[in-house]
């Protein structure tokens, strides 16, 4: 799905070549390694300074990066919220995008995907760390790319939760038949969701593997 | 009409008598700002004194080209005391953009009230030209840099938001909205407070100076109102086209922030 060939950016990220498969690829690695450098690279938040970065066999250079980004979407480690309330935060892409705005039935079913109780009238400065992180995810499932790039999905959540958010972010991906690269520090959620397991450490890939089927 | 009272160069040291006041409470008070207030009031008489020479020349010998080489000094020294005061922090892009801006903005408005509300002639005809290409320009300057103050904050305070809109698939337009329309706020209020204001908390420098040097107060009335809305119009304009152009300079061909 992605082909990186001879990518560097500036000194941080070095990645001779490297291939990631449709479906679920995890990436691992220490803090500082380049891995949200890498999602950013994948969705052209940013460009390579050197080297090029296939997408589906396109040059992401000759792709619009704005139509990129609905196509390959990503959410942040630190996602932002908008000012207002929580149904506010989950229709503003789509004000940003002109598409239709769903109704609240459509939002109050992703907010239950996502593992959040609340209204939608809640202001979301109410909200506690994990539940912005939540209700960021559910904004980008709403959404629905055909690529989730997640960069740290499950940081701030409880050990039960984040098994519960990353099964279902599983589950709907294999489902609908999309892709994800999902960035995580857990090596038992790499195990159990990622058919492929990439590694960085200091900005290059120490290693790319398939899943090992016995730890199943 | 009335004999107008001649200002002779006595009476205007007299006027000085305020500065050597502001000066004796700040050094007392220990507010220490003598020397900007010393300079600034120092400057202010010397660059007038010298205008007035230049506008004594000019208008005894009003031609088109001495009008046209004014005016575009006058541009020039605006722009520049734009980029001056934000000397290291505006890009290239931006620069030319406000330069730009400012050029195309002031003098459609400027032409437009020259040739068409007032109608001068002959029409290079100094005398209206001159001031009314200063108090448009003046206030344009003004405009253009609260405008470039407002955008320049506003995206260094909500850069997360912006880019947080781009990463939501927006348009780099779109991620802009809000800091455009503050910076369109903020740029123009000065404008309409004075229009507010005008006539009941103050009686703006045109007027009062027509006023004191013999033009009866209803000429003068009209002229003023007419004017407001040509600074009105030159200020909105300018920054429009400002904020049209400027907000790209923060991004790249790839809509990528820079
Ligand atoms: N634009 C940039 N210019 C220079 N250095 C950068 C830039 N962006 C990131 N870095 C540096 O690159 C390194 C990798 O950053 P990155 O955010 O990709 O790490 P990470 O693997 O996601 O870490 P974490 O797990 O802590 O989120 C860091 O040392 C960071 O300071
Ligand atoms: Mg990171």
């Amino acid at each position: 799905m992605f082909e990186l060939i001879d990518v560097k950016y500036q000194e941080v990220v070095d990645i001779p070549h490297l291939y990631i498969t449709k479906g679920q690829t995890v990436l691992l690695g220490a803090s500082g390694s380049g891995k949200t450098t890498v999602l950013k690279l994948l969705n052209k938040m940013i460009s390579p300074t050197q080297g090029r970065i296939l997408f589906c066999g396109n040059d992401l250079k000759q792709l619009p990066s704005v139509d990129h980004r609905r196509n390959v979407m990503m959410l942040s480690q630190n996602p932002i919220m908008f000012e207002g309330n929580i149904r506010d935060n989950l229709t503003i892409a789509f004000k940003f995008q002109e598409r239709v705005i769903p109704g609240d039935e459509e939002l109050y079913k992703i907010l239950g995907k996502v593992q959040l109780e609340k209204g939608l009238d809640t202001p979301v400065n109410l909200l506690s760390g994990g539940e912005k992180q939540r209700l960021a995810l559910g904004r980008i499932f709403l959404l629905d790319p055909s690529v989730y790039l997640l960069d740290e999905p499950s940081s701030s959540l409880d050990q039960d939760t984040e098994d519960k958010i990353i099964k279902m972010v599983s589950e709907h991906i294999k489902k609908a038949n999309k892709s994800a690269v999902m960035i995580t520090h857990s090596k038992s959620v790499a195990e159990k969701y990622g058919d492929e397991i990439i590694e960085m450490a200091q900005g290059k890939i120490l290693y790319r593997r398939l899943r090992d089927e016995c730890n199943k | 009409m009335n004999a107008i009272n001649d200002l002779s160069i006595w009476q205007v040291m007299l006027a000085y008598v305020f500065v050597l006041v502001v000066l004796a409470i700040t050094s007392i008070r220990g507010i220490g700002r003598e020397k900007e207030i010393l300079i600034s009031s120092v400057r202010m008489t010397i660059q007038l004194v010298l205008t007035g020479y230049v506008l004594v020349y000019v208008f005894a010998n009003p031609s088109p080209l001495l009008t046209a080489l004014i005016i575009v000094l006058m541009e020039c020294f605006a722009i520049y005391t734009v980029f001056n005061r934000f000397k290291g922090r505006l890009s290239k892009k931006l620069k030319i953009t406000i330069a730009l801006s400012m050029l195309v903005g002031t003098l459609a408005c400027l032409l437009y009230f020259l040739f068409i509300v007032v109608r001068i002639d002959p029409w290079y005809d100094p005398q209206y030209f001159i001031p009314i290409a200063g108090m448009m320009v003046g206030n344009s300057m003004t405009g253009i840099a609260l405008g470039v103050k407002s955008l320049i904050d506003g995206m260094s305070i909500q850069r997360n938001l912006v880019e947080e809109a781009l990463i939501l698939g927006a348009t780099p337009q779109f991620a802009m909205t809000s800091i455009v329309n503050n910076t369109f706020e903020a740029a123009i209020m000065p404008t309409i407070n004075s229009m507010l204001g005008m006539g009941i908390i103050f009686l703006p420098g045109m007027m009062t100076g027509q006023i004191l040097s013999g033009t009866s107060p209803a000429t003068a009335v009209n002229y003023q109102i007419a004017i407001m809305l040509g600074i009105m119009g030159s200020v909105a304009i300018t920054v429009i086209l400002m904020l049209q152009l400027g907000y790209r300079s923060f991004f790249n061909e790839e809509d990528q922030l820079v």
